[in-house]
């Protein structure tokens, strides 16, 4: 079965701001799954609208089965909302906040009692419950949004950038987490996030979403095999100031090393050898981990060149018309 | 289709005691200030100036106010109670965790109102008890003074759940109880009987709502009133169903709350 079917989706804004324009998305049940996309791309906006905080303008949703017009309530009770931004009472106490969602849940208040134990527990937050939420620390805070989203069990969860702002342990724990809930407990994972690293090693499925159109969707490794550029961190021994080295590109970056991008398929002792006839000594060399990010721009900013491109025949056209 | 009911019963009950303590946490804020400002009618109104004035529609003048300042209290804070908590919920966006979970908009809407009557009828109790130094209070109809305040305190909690959609700022929630609410409550009989008035007045008068609360209320009580009593329960009624049904329409169609 699958955890989310998405069809035809578009909204558009009053101010006549098109944010989504027909977007085809399917998540299977147990996966962890990417929404990726720049700033202002539509990934929030379609997650409004899997929770019910934003109307669609038109298309179909359905959650675990459920549709979301005509089973509104059963399609309801399998998400769990992680927002990008805090939205609970400042001055409920951190179990209140849980045990009200547990309620709104519809769960009996021993078994509200029991979950909200058992997940404050987990996301170590048990020592604070009696704590009003405005006293609790940014992490804390994201930490309790996640409790209160699954105080129901719910077999979808959708989280909206859960680690932005948090610190690097934090952010581990919180991946440690997700991860033990994806595969323990079988709950399906959709994740936003600006950490593309994160995507990459906590993702199974990616979508990228740009100006309100899927541009991309597969398992990580298909996209990641689609890049037809790999990237490498070398350590020199001589400070490099060009942009290019024979035919590869090269920056520099603020810690001194240098960043090359190879076409896959070359082979290294070319990339060497055109090194040394530069004379330049590699002290050490390593694969830029974030291969997914590297994609990502080079998609986003084709996306965008094709884009203007697009418009400015069009201007042209409409010139030569007139 | 029971496992719905149960589940829309624990989010209705969640709501309410939600919304309960919400306002007992701020009890200075919320309960005393009804007291102390009927305290301060009593004596002023009731004791030095209604001295002079002994009676009105054949009852001793405290007598008379006091059904109208019970039923002050019960309608700012019933309506207050409501529009405040509605939109700092708005505000601090925690009314999310509402919409996405499987709560129907009846749900929403019911537990809010009855947070709001909870917090009417609980400074209505405290009123009375202040009034019982003030007069011995025996209602002539006990049945109808609970059902008028009760059903008075519902459609005022529809009213403040209305203007909480609609509000963007806190003056927004302030504009309707100080310049529409407490001018009608004042002009609503509270201190006088409408007959005292020009018959021109008098028409005029029987155009505010207020009017009939109080004085279906005071009918409960004293077992005189302006207004049939017909007329206070069908006007109370409708303001009911009609703010009722725009408050569910603008659930249903997200507004205030979705985008």
């Amino acid at each position: 079965m699958k955890a989310l079917h998405i069809e035809a989706l578009t909204k558009v804004y009053d101010g006549g701001v098109h944010a989504l324009r027909g977007i085809d998305l399917s998540v299977e049940e147990g996966n962890f799954f990417a929404l990726l996309g720049p700033n202002g791309a539509g990934k929030s906006t379609a997650i409004g609208i899997i929770a019910s905080l934003v109307n669609k303008t038109s298309g179909h949703v359905s959650v675990c089965g459920h549709d979301l017009d005509t089973a509104k309530e059963a399609a309801k009770a399998n998400i769990g909302l992680v927002p990008q931004e805090f939205n609970f009472s400042v001055f409920e106490s951190v179990e209140s906040i849980v045990m009200n969602v547990a309620g709104y849940n519809g769960l009996p208040r021993r078994l509200a009692k029991q979950r909200t134990e058992h997940y404050l527990k987990q996301l170590s937050l048990w020592d604070k419950r009696k704590a009003a939420a405005r006293d609790l620390s940014g992490g804390m805070k994201r930490r309790l949004m996640i409790a209160r989203a699954l105080v129901h069990e719910p077999k979808l969860l959708i989280l909206d950038e859960p680690t932005a702002g948090v610190d690097i342990e934090i952010r581990r724990t919180m991946w440690e987490f997700l991860t033990h809930i994806n595969k323990e407990q079988g709950t399906s994972i959709i994740l936003t996030t600006h950490y593309l690293e994160e995507a990459e090693s906590l993702c199974r499925d990616v979508a990228i979403i740009d100006q309100g159109t899927i541009v991309e969707q597969g398992t990580v490794s298909e996209l990641l095999s689609r890049s037809m550029m790999e990237t490498f961190v070398l350590d020199t021994q001589q400070p490099v100031a060009a942009t290019s080295i024979g035919p590869y590109s090269v920056r520099t970056r603020e810690d001194g090393k240098i960043e090359i991008d190879v076409s896959q398929g070359t082979a290294l002792n070319d990339v060497f050898n055109e090194l040394t006839t530069h004379g330049i000594t590699v002290s050490s060399l390593r694969n830029k981990e974030n291969r997914l990010e590297a994609f990502f721009l080079r998609l986003v900013n084709s996306q965008r060149e094709s884009a203007a491109a697009n418009g400015q025949a069009a201007h042209n056209a409409l010139g030569a018309a007139q | 289709m029971m496992a719905r009911l149960l589940q829309e019963r624990v989010a209705f009950f969640t709501i309410v005691r939600k919304e309960i303590r919400r306002f007992m946490r701020i009890w200075v804020q919320t309960i005393t200030p009804p007291a102390i400002n009927a305290i301060l009618y009593m004596l002023i109104f009731g004791g030095l100036i209604g001295s002079r004035i002994r009676e009105m529609d054949g009852v001793p003048y405290m007598d008379f106010i006091v059904p109208g300042v019970i039923m002050m209290g019960i309608i700012i804070n019933s309506y207050a109670n409501v529009s405040s908590s509605m939109f700092s919920a708005k505000m601090q966006h925690y009314i999310e965790e509402l919409v996405v979970a499987p709560v129907s908009n009846i749900t929403i809407l019911m537990g809010f109102i009855i947070g709001g009557v909870a917090r009417g009828l609980a400074v209505g109790t405290l009123v009375t008890c202040v009034a019982l130094f003030f007069t011995d209070l025996s209602p002539q109809y006990p049945l109808i003074t609970l059902s008028i305040a009760l059903l008075t305190s519902v459609m005022f909690s529809l009213g403040g759940f209305l203007n909480a959609l609609f509000a963007n700022t806190f003056d927004d929630i302030s504009i309707v109880p100080n310049f529409v609410l407490t001018p009608l409550t004042y002009f609503g009989g509270i201190f006088y009987s409408i007959s005292l008035l020009p018959e021109f007045w008098q028409t005029v008068s029987k155009l505010n709502p207020v009017l009939y609360m109080i004085n279906g209320f005071r009918f409960g009580i004293l077992g005189a009133s302006d207004i049939p009593l017909w007329q206070s329960y069908a006007v109370i009624l409708l303001f009911i169903a009609a703010l009722g049904s725009v408050c569910l329409w603008l659930l249903h169609r997200g507004a205030g709350i979705k985008q």
